[in-house]
């Protein structure tokens, strides 16, 4: 191992078209891992950050809150349902808000809810909302009042909350008064009658189990589509196409990875034949020779992923609010991990020819 | 007097002992016997040269003493252990730790010091501490590197790489050490001060050796040449100077 470390040191230059490729591909798989968790994330904030357990959708919305509405009477068919400890509405409309001073329209997400989320306080008074902090970006400040859709609707900022955004576009918090009087102003074609909600946030009584009680409301209601709280995640719009495509990207991208680290050692043991044979000849094992390419590739893979995760960070700090870049501790780990797993498995491939050199050619062998 | 008769005067078991050893390449038709029913007994101070033409068998002969190669037939034993049957982990373990190579193209590792050539036998063999480190440098001392431990053998001319060579080669302390033409590359002046020192320290540490050389200006450094043509062993013959 010592051998392998020092040729590293001694001869970096050796290792350095691997360390360069596996560099940029390192970079690519933090920038487009960073891409998914912050498309994801950005989608998703609004519904992370609810204490429910059941998302409660009328059965035609097929599971979109804008197609979706919960009238008083479901809503207390719910509440009847064994198991429901609490309910609550969630009702979202999407659209363009004129922010004081600035020319671009900032796209918001106007959320009208009643259950306290984590993170975001109860709701402020009429016409008042909590901004999520993505509106920064937009020049949005405390105390703004934005001008939201063509109806021009006044919602007054009140403060910022993180990771609030739905669809990734930045949440606005209100009073569900509030959300109905943007929807109505805004979107007379889907009208919100007084006392309707979009979706119906159910908390379940200790020691339910959440996929059993949305069955048995579903049942109970006969004309609700209930969902868990992961469920009604992934059900958003494009999420799980999202994920699919980008882990497809991801995972062709480390099979890349093993495929350079494999052709590498390949060559680099071609090249190390008559060093190997002689390491034999005095008495090296296949092993112990083998323990030092393992070694390389991993050492490799670290030193790359380092560069790449400071290119990536580099990007991600002067890239503009509206890339939703977002690079998270786990999948930093969890990346590094995938790499160097592939570096191993691409330096295995040079096992059998490591195993197969024959010390015997070290005798007899001429300069 | 034979090598064995020799060894028996003296008292001590032999460095190596070949008895009816061959090897044959390939089969059928195309068998080549490389080595023909060979016999041979090294003792443990003694200094062998082994001269004969290309493809005589002496490549053959020494990587079978050395654990190298497997004999096709016949016993062979190193150091007393009887290695004729050993399987490839035995043989690593024999070279770790019973036999010493110079090998012709010298081969240290290019990216090591020359102490760290020194050292790597014993790393090989899982042990590096003070002594390992007190050992190198003593023998590159006695080899006149004391001033060149730190040298890359690219900062090192071909004697003084030959002689990191011979020191990587006496590291572990062997009962045998074979050397693989270690004058060819160097011309006869330089070539004379590698062999006095080869018998200086391998006669000092009662060690055996064998030589292959091509040059008989060489052989006379050792007890005795043996002769090997078309696999066969010709002749023994005791050295008469040196």
């Amino acid at each position: 191992m010592r051998l392998a470390w020092l040729e590293l040191r001694r001869r970096p230059g050796k290792f350095s078209v691997a360390v360069v490729t596996l560099t940029v591909l390192a970079a690519l798989l933090l920038f487009l891992a960073g891409l998914l968790d912050g498309l994801f994330l950005g989608s998703t904030g609004a519904l992370r950050a609810q204490r429910a357990d059941v998302f409660v959708y009328s059965s035609t919305s097929r599971d979109s809150f804008l197609r979706s509405t919960i009238t008083p009477d479901t809503r207390a068919a719910v509440e009847a349902v064994q198991g429901v400890d609490a309910v609550g509405g969630l009702s979202v409309t999407l659209l363009g808000a004129v922010v004081p001073g600035e020319t671009e329209l900032a796209d918001v997400a106007v959320i009208g809810y009643e259950l306290q989320p984590s993170g975001i306080p109860r709701p402020s008074g009429p016409g008042q909302a909590w901004a999520d902090e993505r509106l920064k970006g937009f020049g949005v400040g405390q105390g703004d009042t934005l001008l939201v859709g063509p109806a021009k609707t006044p919602i007054t900022v009140v403060g910022f909350v993180a990771d609030s955004n739905f669809q990734l576009q930045g949440g606005l918090w209100v009073q569900t008064d509030t959300w109905r009087q943007v929807q109505n102003q805004n979107r007379p074609d889907a009208p919100s009658a007084a006392g309707d909600v979009q979706v119906l946030l159910v908390q379940a009584s200790p020691g339910q189990d959440a996929a059993l009680l949305a069955d048995r409301i579903d049942a109970s209601t006969r004309v609700t589509s209930s969902l868990t709280k992961a469920e009604a995640e992934n059900s958003l719009p494009g999420t799980k196409e999202q994920r699919t495509t980008f882990n497809s990207i991801l995972a062709t991208t480390y099979m890349v990875v093993v495929v350079i680290v494999a052709l590498f050692f390949a060559l680099l043991t071609l090249e190390r034949t008559p060093l190997y044979g002689m390491l034999k000849a005095i008495g090296a094992s296949s092993r112990q020779l083998f323990v030092g390419v393992i070694l390389q590739a991993i050492i490799i893979a670290t030193v790359a992923f380092a560069i790449g995760g400071g290119l990536v960070a580099a990007l991600s700090a002067a890239a503009p609010p509206k890339l939703p870049l977002q690079v998270q501790a786990s999948r930093i780990f969890t990346s590094y991990v995938i790499l160097a797993v592939c570096a191993v498995i691409g330096s295995l491939l040079s096992l059998r020819r490591v195993s197969r050199i024959d010390p015997a050619q070290a005798i007899g062998t001429a300069q | 007097m034979t090598s064995t008769a020799m060894n028996a005067a003296a008292g001590t078991a032999p460095a190596l002992e070949m008895h009816e050893v061959t090897k044959v390449y390939g089969e059928g038709e195309n068998a080549i016997t490389a080595l023909a029913s060979a016999t041979i007994s090294i003792g443990s101070n003694e200094m062998v040269a082994l001269v004969g033409p290309s493809g005589s068998g002496k490549t053959t002969l020494l990587s079978i003493a050395g654990g190298l190669l497997a004999p096709t037939s016949g016993q062979v034993i190193v150091g007393g252990r009887d290695i004729s049957h050993a399987s490839p982990t035995e043989l690593t373990e024999v070279r770790r730790n019973t036999v010493g190579f110079v090998f012709q193209s010298v081969n240290l590792v290019p990216f090591l010091t020359a102490r760290e050539n020194l050292l790597l036998v014993d790393e090989l063999r899982g042990s590096r501490g003070k002594q390992s480190k007190a050992r190198a440098d003593r023998l590159l001392d006695e080899l006149g590197l004391s001033k060149r431990l730190h040298n890359l053998p690219s900062q090192l001319s071909g004697g003084e790489r030959q002689r990191v060579a011979i020191g990587r080669a006496l590291m572990n302390e062997p009962a045998l050490v074979l050397f693989d033409e270690p004058t060819s590359a160097l011309d006869t002046q330089l070539g004379e001060q590698v062999m006095e020192l080869i018998q200086s320290e391998v006669k000092g540490r009662g060690t055996a050796a064998i030589i292959i050389t091509h040059d008989s200006r060489m052989t006379h450094w050792c007890d005795r040449t043996v002769r090997i043509l078309d696999g066969r062993l010709q002749s023994d013959e005791l050295a008469t100077a040196g």
